[in-house]
């Protein structure tokens, strides 16, 4: 093992996810062999290139109105294929029973009615939108894409933590990793068999067009992004550049009679399909806020004729809110008649008496989440929050139960990341990324990474100081063994590209004399 | 495509040519004050200042000039603003603009930004802009199609071009009748290695006049420019398809510029130029009003008003 790793140990609490109690885990032996052969100060220049590569890209978020690099760790997370199989299905499987649940909240309401979901969890969610009741999308699609945020728990296992089937980032900083861990460690990526990622555009393309309302044989998708002040603004631009579409913002769209155009230098031109970056509630100024300029005037009506497809659909927000999370192996079972495949994170529902009482007397211990927060904002860590912060805590649950979750205090599991020059434990957790074309939802292999830069810190998102690792999935036959070569088959010949004989050089050289004797008076 | 990108890829067309061209001005205007002692500093900035559109001052000298129109990224005609405005608006067209073409205006706006070109040495920071810009359009040239969104750029670039040697012409008034006048303007438009070689070792005024004004070989002289962006609005107007007259009027203003300056008798060149210099200015502001009706107009605003 190289040397930057020789003192390296994990956290005593947490799951380590490279190194275990019988030493160098198998998904990372040859990783580590690899970058063994290279000297540390090796490592921490081939890290030092990944800082500025990314500045040079403009591979950039934005926090209010600064912009910076997405930093990423040159330690990869490595997945084995068999691992990642349970992940994929596990996530798949979650994502059609999303998609059920939501065609039920907005359609029939069976899940009420048959009482696996009380049908006031729903409509209080600050994400239910009555407006959009009775609209059938297109292909049936509602979650075009989306991010299934998971963690490992203290023996490794895979749990989901939350759902996001509204606006789900970060896809970009997938594929861009990944490019940049090929430049940055050829020795060690080239080694590997790692499932690429690149495909997941024209996923994402073709299942936007699946969504397109019927009868436009060749429809124009579009990615409408708030602008380039939005945190994921680069994103937004990645994305429509790898599908070859338009990226626009709301002051390019027009709505007229039930339709929706562009501004192009050749007049208007027609719309079918929106795969919006924009929240909801700034999406249409003429049904939600009326202030906002991010959208367009008559989008939801345009959607409701059936002429425009806005991915994700509007209301999504129902099935990612934090409360209905608790209610989602349930909806499983239902919908599909299946057990789910991956564990949820034990939450407790404030707005039950019982939980309520048990919750509030061990605050000190729980981790509470607003159910509506995103981006960690709002979490309180019970162990880490002072008695004062506490007490506020207890007197808003009160108000407002429904509101809050309880979880206990999952130690999240840790991979070895540059620190100032020497490999430290960081807390990691995992999005995987899925698209549903409505034939077949496709999980990309590995998805976003995001490590949590500060020591401790159990809080991972990139608007709280996080940084992320490229994630390889290994396929089956992951290290690439030398090819054996076989005489007198597979040759292929090779003609050099210049044929410069010693004659031929010496001729050449002779010819450009000669030009210079011949033309040489007015040099 | 969106009137929006058209617009973005003009204005970077625009800005990279402006940053490049005030690069060439400054250095010519440093270089005259070290050729000839007699020039009054302080005057010679103030004219420069004034020539550049830069906010009237009431005295100015070199620190000055070099603040206003090299490194103040609050100053509206520095190079630094200059390539500020080029990354912002390719920031905006970012899905469209190739990646390498991103790369190297990113990079290059990242090595001047927060003060990094002020504390160049001024010859080096000139040098270093003038070659990132070549980098960038060559980038531009070879890795976008030459498509409508790149007739954009060119056009941006062929008018501000046009724009910057009309006001390069305009500073060889500073020092009219010095010998070191026309080939410093001559200097400015890299164009002094051509022009001897073009005219050979004994020349006058009226024949650098002619070349940076005329040569239609030169791609920095000025009829070359106005062609240059003649040709990328037709190839934008190709649907228009009329048999007479142009329709366009961003086409008319520049045609009937370029018509002017090469129907003009041979041995009055040099007759009014700093006020034909001025008109020329004015009519490239025109010609890109135009432009913005009738292409970008479609992207104003948005048209919703909010009804609490």
């Amino acid at each position: 093992m190289s040397l930057l790793f020789r003192d390296y140990a994990g956290t005593p609490k947490a799951f380590d996810e490279v190194v275990g109690a019988e030493g160098v885990r198998v998904a990372y032996g040859s990783v580590l062999r690899q970058l063994g052969k290279l000297d540390g100060e090796e490592v921490r220049a081939r890290a030092e290139y990944l800082k500025s590569t990314y500045l040079d890209q403009g591979v950039t978020f934005d926090i209010g109105g600064e912009e910076r690099p997405f930093p990423l760790d040159i330690v990869p997370r490595v997945l084995l294929s068999s691992e990642w199989a349970e992940v994929e299905d596990g996530v798949a499987q979650r994502v059609r029973a999303l998609e059920a649940f939501l065609a039920d909240v907005y359609g029939e309401g069976r899940a009420f009615r048959d009482g696996v979901i009380p049908r006031r969890v729903v409509v209080t969610s600050p994400h239910y939108h009555r407006v959009v009741a009775g609209l059938h999308p297109a292909n049936g699609v509602r979650c075009h894409v989306a991010g299934i945020d998971l963690i490992r728990d203290e023996v490794g296992r895979f749990r989901v933590l939350e759902d996001n089937v509204r606006v789900p980032s970060g896809v970009s900083y997938v594929m861009t990793n990944r490019r940049a861990m090929f430049s940055a460690l050829p020795e060690v990526t080239s080694r590997h068999r790692i499932r690429p990622v690149e495909g997941y555009p024209l996923q994402l393309l073709a299942a936007l067009r699946a969504a397109a309302p019927s009868g436009v044989p060749d429809p124009t998708v579009v990615v409408l992004t708030p602008g380039v002040f939005n945190s994921a603004y680069f994103e937004h631009a990645l994305l429509a550049r790898m599908m070859g579409v338009e990226l626009v913002e709301g002051r390019d769209l027009v709505c007229h009679s039930g339709r929706v155009s562009i501004r192009t230098t050749h007049g208007l031109r027609p719309v079918h399909v929106i795969y919006r970056r924009v929240d909801d509630e700034f999406l249409d100024p003429a049904q939600f806020r009326s202030d906002s300029v991010l959208g367009c005037a008559g989008l939801l009506t345009a959607a409701r004729a059936g002429n425009v497809t806005i991915a994700n659909a509007i209301g999504n927000g129902v099935a990612d809110d934090k409360l209905v999370y608790t209610y989602v192996p349930d909806l499983i079972r239902y919908y599909l008649g299946e057990e789910p495949l991956l564990a949820s994170v034990d939450t407790w529902r404030l707005e039950d008496p019982a939980h309520r009482e048990e919750v509030l007397d061990r605050l000190a211990e729980l981790v509470l989440k607003p159910v509506d927060g995103s981006g960690g904002k709002g979490i309180v860590i019970g162990p880490k929050a002072t008695v004062k912060q506490l007490d506020a805590l207890r007197a808003r649950i009160l108000k407002d139960p429904r509101g809050w979750i309880a979880q206990p205090v999952v130690q999240l599991s840790t991979v070895p990341t540059m620190i100032d020059g020497q490999m430290a434990p960081r807390h990691v957790d995992l999005r995987p990324f899925a698209v549903n074309s409505g034939s077949d939802v496709y999980v990309l292999p590995g998805g976003l990474t995001r490590v949590a830069l500060p020591e401790g810190e159990l809080i991972v998102n990139s608007s709280q100081g996080g940084g992320s690792k490229d994630t390889w999935v290994l396929a089956r036959d992951a290290v690439r063994g030398k090819r054996r070569r076989r005489r007198g088959r597979d040759v292929v010949a090779s003609v050099p590209l210049v044929d410069l004989g010693e004659e031929k050089v010496a001729h050449q050289q002779a010819q450009q004399q000669q030009q210079t004797r011949v033309g040489g008076g007015s040099c | 495509m969106l009137s929006r990108i058209a617009e973005s890829l003009f204005w970077i067309g625009r800005y990279l040519e402006r940053a490049e061209d005030t690069c060439r001005i400054v250095e010519v205007h440093l270089q005259l004050l070290l050729d000839d002692p007699s020039v009054d500093q302080d005057d010679a900035a103030l004219t420069l200042l004034a020539v550049m559109g830069a906010p009237s001052l009431e005295a100015a000298d070199t620190t000055e000039v070099l603040r206003l129109l090299s490194y103040d990224p609050t100053s509206p005609c520095s190079i630094a603003a200059a390539l500020g405005g080029a990354r912002e608006a390719a920031r905006r067209a970012r899905e469209t603009v190739s990646i390498e073409m991103w790369e190297a205006i990113n990079t290059t706006w990242n090595s001047v930004k927060g003060g990094r070109l002020q504390r160049m040495r001024p010859a080096s920071a000139f040098r270093h802009v003038r070659e990132r810009c070549a980098v960038i359009s060559g980038t531009a040239d070879q890795t976008m199609s030459h498509d409508e969104g790149w007739l954009f750029l060119a056009l941006g670039r062929s008018i501000e071009r046009v724009d910057m040697t009309a006001r390069l012409i305009s500073t060889a008034h500073i020092t009219a009748g010095t010998q070191s006048s026309w080939n410093n303007v001559l200097r400015g438009c890299g164009a002094h290695h051509a022009f001897v070689r073009s005219y050979g070792g004994v020349t006058t005024d009226t024949d650098a006049a002619e070349f940076v004004l005329l040569d239609r070989l030169f791609p920095r002289s000025v009829v070359h420019s106005l062609a240059a962006a003649e040709a990328a609005l037709a190839e934008l107007n190709l649907a228009s398809g009329r048999r007479a007259g142009y329709e366009d009027e961003s086409t008319r203003l520049l045609g009937t510029a370029r018509s002017a300056l090469e129907y003009r008798a041979p041995g009055r060149i040099l007759e009014d130029l700093p006020a034909r210099m001025t008109e020329l200015q004015r009519t490239c502001n025109q010609a890109s009003e135009a432009i913005t009706e009738r292409y970008f107009s479609s992207s104003a605003a948005a048209s919703w008003s909010g009804g609490n």
